[in-house]
């Protein structure tokens, strides 16, 4: 042993002072590297968590809130959605295709761990700008991975989004959401209960991938020799996750489990000792029957391996012959590896010999909460984007626009992906603004094989978007924070979807560094006000911290997905102009300002990143966004579309683009770009009869009329089919 | 009419496919180790990724215990519809013609495309008119649809080639289009495409309704009649 393990572990010496307290005694290895893990940032939130409080956690339609595997909102007729957010940041940058892979695989097992069958996925990427050639190595294997996996168990992925900027080039994001759905009373806990019942093993066996991955690769910041932690990146089996999931469900189904839990970082030290805590009891676990992948495997490496596709489930000793029957019918190995204990301890057996005895309080509660030191930084820290275009022209601006990579269509990445499957999707990628799946009573029966069909008109459903864009953030974490969950919500506004809960994905820097921890302070402080003032709940997410390398850290990066409830999702309107002679209206929160600050207008200029952005009125916005949500529910607006990036001409040109046919938009000849292409939440574009938009009232503004070929805005014209044309310009990513 | 569809592991549109037959008939699954049909008139063998698609795609799953029924029964004149995944467990089972290869794109890709009825007699598109455009989804990633030139003159002369992509639909760089096709008996057939997910104009379309629409009513037919096969020229 080197003189002081503990630190090359990622332990402090306080920490590690703190161990000896708890224990005792000196730790062994097998106890230094668990402590290691459960300490470590990716299980203990040790940064975060003291402002993670700040956010409202309570709502009407919340079952099941943050601690639990994946939280769950009340959808009505008994049933809940399960949903969560998680990162697989850190093994996608050192290899795109297995980490976003296992991304999802880690996702699916956290939903139906709680007893969800998952019904789908959305991906939430960034990835360095587009003429890196490691950004497009690193897109192509992640949209790879993430449809590798979710096409192969079964699971559609409905939607996401992606953005290209420089400040991800070392530091690719891939963040993986998914929803379930369970009827109230199969929602799981994963708290281990009943002192003699056993602990099971089901799934793969254990090798020694991912050894190591909580502490060195998800809680230090990568540096240039990823290549070494290539072994430490797991691989993902889909099959065999299928499988896992079949035998898990059934297994809820039929009640033969007193808890389950998924195996994810820190492999069975933190399942299991998240289970015991939960449960407030002890657990004994007998590495010599965890199945093996090699024999020669030491009893701290079974104890931390990350192997995938692996869960944890304690089952009364009567009911075991049941789960081996049905584990055995869907060809899922499963050992008996423990029990429960009344202990409170952690007890690691190697056969007849203990190999390490902890607290079970110790690692899961006692890991120390550090306070962050923010201070706000005096100047922007990062640099100006590289400018693209050099023009006032509105004509020349609104292509270019529409075929950066931000804003180009994204259909090469999500024709990539199985986005029907379980014949829910009733709006598919690019043609809302936010996926559509149709969710009547009979769809969460308790075997697929009772579900009904559907009924058709008037089948009730939810709706779901994720949204974060990194560089609002990065110019003001408050007021970009802000934004990212109003876009969340007017996404959903626009499907006619009211909000129910939200999960978050946390992208940060290292928050031991003031300006990081400032961007962090503030960022959950406009998200924590923002859901406040919407009264919607966070039911549960995910921090990713040290998001940085040589090149200085990632844009902050907050990442939302808001599920909603829609009453009837066949009224739910699509963004694309549908009907010639429709009014074409422009709906604005009261005071709404646009500015080119932090824009795509100002990165096509290569302008500078402004420090702050105009405040918003979060009430304001609210009042717009209730207004668009029951227009599109109520089946007045024919086409509604959330003004967001590129301000009100991309979604104008969106609009014409989806529906397959342009309008005519007044314009007072103004020729300040600002005016067309800023941004600024709470605006909308919608369309539909004329009396349907009178209705909507004094914040609905009409500026003109679906038709024709071409839009025009003001004296310019663009055929709709140059306008699409420029859109598919990531199309050449993937030639 | 009843119909079984099979499960094996790793199967994922078997769901989709029984809640399509249900709409036009009873539905229910079978088991891919159970050797048994329980009497189904007709079996879907649908899409999916069977035994993940180890060694090669459907090259694991044809060698399952349901399999060796499902081929006594089409052996027998009993109709055997295979969507994508089911379709690839056919040509490997040696129940249809030719091969699936991986897309000329090389990628999962998954699109709704336009599919030209080419016969509209057969037992699994009599509710068709000829030359009717169906609209419906595609999603795979080994859909290059390739039989030897003189396969194909064969599967041509006797009318196999059930469906093809309507022109510039052709999603993965199949020969001659070929979207569908069946057996020289005509009572096994194979699509790539997924009827089983255009069945509600809510989640897309509603066009693929009528391959199940018309097994259904052939197999309902042929209860009364007493003959199990066969195009639909031949049985009436």
């Amino acid at each position: 042993m080197r003189a002081s393990p503990h630190r090359e572990l990622g332990l402090t010496d306080g920490e590690y002072e703190l161990i000896l307290q708890k224990l005792g005694r000196d730790p062994n290895g097998l106890e230094l590297a668990v402590f290691s893990l459960m300490w470590s940032e990716h299980c203990a939130y040790k940064h975060s968590k003291k402002l993670l409080g700040r956010l409202p956690t309570e709502g009407p339609h919340l079952l099941m809130g943050p601690g639990e595997n994946a939280g769950a909102v009340d959808i009505g007729d008994g049933m809940a959605i399960a949903f969560k957010v998680e990162s697989h940041n850190h093994p996608s940058a050192v290899e795109p295709f297995q980490g976003a892979a296992t991304g999802v695989g880690g996702i699916l097992r956290d939903v139906f761990a709680v007893g969800a069958r998952p019904i789908a996925v959305l991906d939430s990427l960034r990835f360095g700008e587009l003429d890196s050639p490691r950004s497009l190595y690193l897109l192509d294997g992640a949209v790879s991975g993430i449809g590798h996996y979710g096409n192969s168990i079964g699971v559609p992925t409905v939607g996401g989004e992606v953005y290209f900027e420089a400040a991800y080039e070392q530091n690719c994001l891939v963040n993986a959401m998914c929803l379930g759905i369970a009827r109230h009373e199969r929602l799981t806990s994963s708290a281990a209960a009943g002192v003699g019942n056993l602990l099971v093993l089901m799934g793969a066996r254990t090798g020694r991938d991912g050894i190591g991955g909580a502490s060195v690769l998800a809680s230090a910041e990568l540096d240039s020799e990823d290549e070494s932690k290539r072994p430490t990146v797991q691989i993902g089996d889909p099959f065999e996750e299928k499988r896992v999931m079949e035998a898990c469900l059934e297994l809820l189904d039929r009640g033969t489990l007193a808890s389950l839990q998924d195996l994810g970082a820190a492999g069975l030290s933190s399942s299991s000792s998240e289970m015991a805590s939960k449960g407030e009891v002890g657990l004994d676990i007998d590495v010599s029957a965890v199945p093996v992948r090699e024999d020669d495997m030491e009893p701290f490496e079974i104890m931390i391996s990350e192997s995938q596709e692996r869960m944890l489930a304690v089952v009364e000793p009567d009911r075991l012959a049941e789960l081996e029957e049905v584990c055995e019918r869907w060809e899922v190995g499963s050992s008996v590896i423990g029990s429960v204990t009344d202990t409170r301890r952690l007890r690691v057996l190697d056969g007849a010999e203990l190999v390490g005895d902890m607290p079970v309080e110790a690692l899961v509660d006692d890991c120390p909460l550090y306070d962050l030191e923010p201070a706000a930084p005096e100047a922007q820290i990062y640099p100006a984007p590289e400018a693209v275009l050099e023009s006032e022209d509105p004509a020349l601006i609104l292509p270019a626009l529409l075929g950066s990579p931000n804003l180009a269509s994204r259909r090469p990445l999500f024709e990539q992906y199985d986005s029907l499957v379980q014949s829910r999707t009733v709006r598919r990628p690019e043609q809302a603004d936010a996926a559509v799946l149709q969710l009547y009573p009979g769809q969460a029966a308790a075997t697929e094989e009772e579900r009904s069909p559907s009924t058709g008109p008037g089948s009730p459903g939810i709706a779901v978007a994720i949204d974060g864009n990194g560089r609002r953030v990065a110019c003001d974490p408050y007021t970009g924070t802000v934004e990212a969950v109003l876009e969340c919500a007017a996404n959903l506004a626009c499907v006619g979807a009211e909000p129910l809960g939200l999960t978050n994905c946390l992208n940060f820097g290292n928050p031991e560094k003031p300006h990081v921890a400032w961007q962090l302070e503030r960022s959950v402080a406009g998200m924590a006000d923002a859901l406040t003032e919407l009264g919607v709940p966070v039911v549960g997410g995910n921090v990713s911290l040290y998001n940085e390398s040589g090149g200085g850290p990632i844009y902050p990066t907050p990442v939302v997905g808001m599920v909603g409830a829609v009453p009837d999702t066949a009224l739910a309107p699509g963004y694309g102009f549908a009907r010639e002679g429709d009014a074409v209206a422009l709906v604005a929160a009261r005071g709404a300002k646009v500015s080119a600050r932090g824009s795509e207008l100002a990165k096509l200029a290569g302008e500078e990143l402004p420090l702050g952005l105009t405040p918003i009125d979060v009430g304001a916005v609210r009042e717009v966004i209730e207004l668009v949500r029951e227009g599109a529910r109520s089946g007045a607006l024919a086409s509604a579309h959330d003004v967001a990036e590129g301000g009100l001409a991309v979604a104008l040109a969106e609009c014409a683009v989806a529906g397959g046919i342009g309008a005519i938009v007044g314009w007072d000849g103004d020729e300040d770009p600002v005016q067309l292409f800023g941004e600024g939440a709470g605006r909308f574009v919608v369309s539909g009869r004329t009396e349907a938009i009178e209705a909507l009232g004094p914040l609905a503004t009409r500026i003109g009329t679906v038709g024709g070929a071409a839009l025009s805005i003001g004296p310019v014209d663009w055929e709709v089919a140059q306008l699409r044309g420029a859109s598919e310009a990531l199309a050449a990513a993937f030639a | 009419m009843r119909f079984g569809v099979v499960r094996f592991p790793g199967s994922c549109d078997e769901t989709d496919a029984l809640l399509a037959c249900r709409r036009y008939a009873d539905a229910e699954i079978l088991w891919h180790g159970d050797r048994d049909l329980h009497g189904v008139d007709a079996v879907v063998v649908p899409g999916g990724f069977s035994y993940g698609d180890y060694l090669r795609v459907g090259a694991i799953a044809r060698f399952s215990p349901v399999m060796e029924a499902v081929g006594e029964l089409a052996a027998s004149g009993g109709h055997v519809l295979g969507i994508c995944n089911g379709f690839q467990v056919l040509c490997e089972a040696g129940l249809l013609p030719g091969a699936l290869l991986p897309n000329a794109g090389r990628r999962f890709l998954c699109r709704q495309v336009d599919v030209e009825v080419v016969r509209a007699d057969s037992p699994f598109t009599r509710m068709a008119a000829p030359g009717q455009i169906l609209s419906i989804p595609v999603k795979h990633t080994t859909g290059r649809y390739y039989a030897p030139g003189e396969v194909l003159e064969s599967m041509n002369a006797h009318g196999q080639i059930i469906l093809r992509y309507a022109e510039g639909h052709n999603p993965n760089g199949s020969v001659g289009d070929v979207a569908g096709v069946s057996n020289e008996a005509g009572n096994v057939m194979g699509l790539m495409p997924h009827p089983e997910h255009a069945v509600d104009a809510l989640t897309g379309s509603e066009d693929g309704g009528v391959i199940f629409e018309s097994l259904a009513q052939v197999a309902d037919a042929s209860d009364e009649t007493g003959i199990r096969a066969g195009l639909v020229d031949d049985a009436a």
